[in-house]
């Protein structure tokens, strides 16, 4: 698997270099989808995470770490929401992978980032802050499965990529049972996770009608359909309410 | 079709790379061989969900989604033919997997390969072809070796779910689920012979290398591409991962001899005196008999010893269990277990805290003959007298009699029972006179008969509770005697007498043949 998966970084890395210059980013020209994911109803209460039994991760949390299931931001949006093009896009489109590898970390006895978009093929770079024993465990269906150990702070990152589009593929840690992460695999560059503001911004649309899906750990799934000409930008609004 | 299935593999070799040629082969007889023998438990579709399913826990394997425990490939591939065929032929020790190597033909277990391997479709993408890893051969083990491999045990966070002393009780573990979202134990090291992927240094390094897929157990393979570890100091892991079971199972024998004691009985679980002892192994299984039963104990056996003076018995039972219940970390796992396990109930009972129980029970009375009451807690006209020891409120002990699973009579007078938990494991010694003053109800232990004896355990934290235990078969006490100085010295003069008299037979012959030549 990491074999490939350097294999496919460095094929991207050509490809990049020959075709869309440094960083592989598909061309920035075409429309932009941009929007913002809002959240209505009463805001979840967080479990506390006990972490005494880790007193390296517990110390470096200023506040009593809690579960991150569900994060609304202090604007009434909703963060760690995964939105993507779902349909739409022609079916020669063909992006490749971006060389740019993704970051994850284990620090704290938590992931960072704990929602993330990934494209097909290109590289996840998978780190250990903390000094003491982690294993990620990937769980899709259309991807092969991984289960890595990784028993101290890393010196170089563990290497891995994912073969097909999957929305999502989960990560955990069964040493610590909290620890929880989600990646987004997408065959294509227009993805985005919504942060601390709440929104998003797809760039570099061709012309087309696009179904833009919202993705959230506990809240499901919402969509909206979008009509792209050109390079204009269209801005539209996705709401979770709480269960 | 065989025929037709030949014909195709050989044009396809011929025709196309490699690969596809594999992808020619017949799964029509395969089909067949799993319908009859392997639907029950994988489910007619391969989703690991056939009738006989709900009541495992780990469930039968799911071969839609192409994830297999056990290989020789790295964590995420596809396992080898030989792989599969390793687990057809010999099935998984400490599961309900059995081998197939006796009960199906060559050519059924090769057919049954090519159709399980239809039932994903990862195995019909060329681009994953499964190569095992190379593992080379164990460097010189020993007593360093396992210093070594022990101090990689504490640094690499094995104990984190394997525990301390190795017994499946490490911090993580009541947390631990496998793929499916489902209950499950991190593996007692300690009991080699029930190890999913076997039990030798060779195999026990290639789990380390290849992880256990679907499970929360992970590969160590990075770790040496990283340079973090090196192949030897993982090797030294896997002997010292070996040398903490015993060299093979522990056969079960029928009859737990007390030998006699002189002194004061080891009534302390942690006696050292107990070292010296002769233990007994005894395999425990669910109760599946009686409503509700229990498909999944927790407790795999449990190792007997007793010892007596010329009033008093000792019996100690030694049994490892993950929890020290009641304790409510294992709470919610308790919970995962009831209702995902199958059972008679139409609500599952609601986890509590249970304790951890044992019971040892003996005929009320010694009968003559063969007869014995019913091993199941005996029945309403045929009790069984019984000890019972329960984990709740610092340990509490009964004697009593049993007349079946619902009705438990209280005998006057507790039973002495010390207990002691230590890292995964219980001791109880139970210790009482031979000879009490009620003969009626109590058994009188006599060292002239061999005492029927059976045992009964609970793990709290599994949920077990009432009939949901695991339980063993009858089996012996027998109370041995001091041998007489006659004893010992009666047989040596029979062989000296049988020597002689053999050489006076021998001598005769051969002077009368000398004579007739």
């Amino acid at each position: 698997m990491s074999k490939r998966g350097t294999a496919a970084a460095f094929g991207a890395v050509l490809l990049a270099l020959g075709v869309a210059g440094r960083g592989g980013e598909a061309a920035q020209a075409g429309g932009t989808v941009t929007g913002r994911v809002k959240f209505t109803g009463a805001k979840p209460t967080m479990r506390r995470i006990d972490m005494s039994e880790e007193t390296a991760c517990a110390a470096k949390h200023a506040t009593p770490p809690t579960e991150e299931s569900v994060v609304v931001n202090a604007n009434g949006t909703l963060a760690n929401v995964f939105v993507y093009v779902k349909s739409g896009l022609p079916a020669a489109y063909k992006a490749p992978a971006r060389s740019t590898p993704v970051v994850i970390d284990q620090d704290g006895c938590r992931y960072e980032p704990h929602v993330f978009g990934i494209m097909v093929g290109q590289p996840l770079h998978i780190k250990n802050s903390d000094p003491l024993l982690h294993n990620i465990k990937s769980k899709g269906r259309a991807n092969r499965p991984f289960n890595i150990s990784q028993p101290n702070v890393t010196r170089s990152p563990t290497v891995r990529t994912f073969s097909a589009a999957e929305v999502m593929v989960s990560l955990e840690c069964n040493v610590h049972g909290w620890m929880q992460a989600y990646a987004g695999v997408v065959a294509h560059p227009f993805f985005a996770v919504t942060g601390a503001d709440g929104t998003f911004s797809l760039k570099g649309l061709p012309p087309g009608t696009y179904t833009i899906e919202a993705w959230h750990e506990r809240y499901g799934v919402q969509t909206v359909t979008v009509t792209i000409a050109g390079t204009e930008t269209k801005t539209t609004e996705l709401t979770f309410a709480a269960k | 079709m065989m025929h037709r299935g030949v014909l195709g593999t050989l044009l396809g070799s011929l025709l196309l790379p490699a690969p596809r040629s594999l992808l020619a082969q017949d799964t029509t007889a395969g089909k067949v061989a799993y319908e009859k023998w392997c639907a029950g438990c994988h489910g007619d579709g391969g989703a690991g969900d056939g009738p006989g399913a709900a009541a495992m826990l780990p469930r039968p394997r799911d071969f839609t989604l192409g994830i297999y425990q056990i290989r020789l490939t790295a964590t995420g591939e596809l396992p080898t033919d030989a792989d599969i065929r390793r687990v057809i032929d010999e099935g998984i020790p400490g599961t309900a997997m059995p081998g197939w190597r006796r009960q199906l033909s060559e050519s059924e277990r090769r057919d049954l390969v090519a159709y399980l391997k239809s039932l994903s479709t990862f195995f019909a993408d060329t681009s994953l072809r499964p190569v095992p890893l190379a593992f080379g051969h164990p460097p010189g083990g020993g007593a360093e070796a396992e210093r070594i491999g022990r101090q990689f045990y504490d640094s690499i966070g094995c104990r984190k779910c394997h525990g301390d002393a190795g017994r499946g009780d490490g911090p993580s573990a009541p947390t631990l689920e496998d793929d499916a979202g489902l209950p499950i134990f991190a593996a007692d090291l300690t009991q080699g012979w029930l190890f999913n992927g076997g039990p030798s240094v060779e195999e026990i390094y290639r789990r380390l290398r290849t992880g256990l897929d679907g499970t929360p157990m992970p590969t160590f393979s990075d770790l040496l591409d990283q340079q973090f570890l090196t192949d030897e100091e993982l090797w030294r892991l896997a002997q010292y991962v070996h040398s903490i079971s015993p060299a093979r199972a522990p056969a079960v024998r029928d009859v737990v001899h007390a030998p006699p004691w002189s002194g004061p009985l080891p009534a302390d679980p942690g006696d050292s005196a107990w070292a010296g002892v002769e233990a007994y192994w005894f395999p425990l299984v669910g109760q599946v008999v009686r409503r509700p039963r229990w498909f999944t104990p927790a407790i795999t056996g449990i190792w007997v010893q007793a010892v007596h003076t010329a009033d008093s018995l000792a019996l100690r039972l030694v049994w490892n269990d993950r929890s020290e219940s009641p304790d409510t970390t294992w709470l919610a796992f308790a919970g995962k277990v009831l209702t995902s396990v199958a059972g008679d109930d139409t609500v599952p009972p609601t986890p509590q805290a249970w304790p951890d129980q044992v019971a040892v029970q003996f005929p009320a009375r010694t009968a003559t003959g063969m007869e014995r009451p019913y091993f199941l807690m005996g029945s309403p006209s045929d009790p069984v007298y019984q000890w019972r020891w329960a984990s709740a409120a610092g340990g509490r002990s009964v004697a009593g009699l049993a007349r079946g699973l619902e009705r438990f009579d209280t005998l006057p007078g507790p039973i002495a029972a010390r207990a002691a938990y230590d890292r995964g494991q219980w001791r109880v010694v139970f210790t009482r006179s031979l000879a009490t003053a009620d003969t009626v109800n109590q058994l009188q232990f006599d060292a002239a008969q061999a005492i029927p004896m059976a045992f009964f355990a609970w793990d709290g934290s599994n949920g077990e509770h009432g009939s949901r235990m695991a339980l063993s078969t009858w089996y012996f006490l027998a109370l041995d005697t001091p041998t007489p100085p006659g004893a010992l010295a009666a047989p040596v003069v029979a062989m000296g007498l049988t020597l002689g008299l053999g050489l006076v037979v021998v001598r005769r012959a051969q002077r009368r043949a000398r004579n007739t030549r």
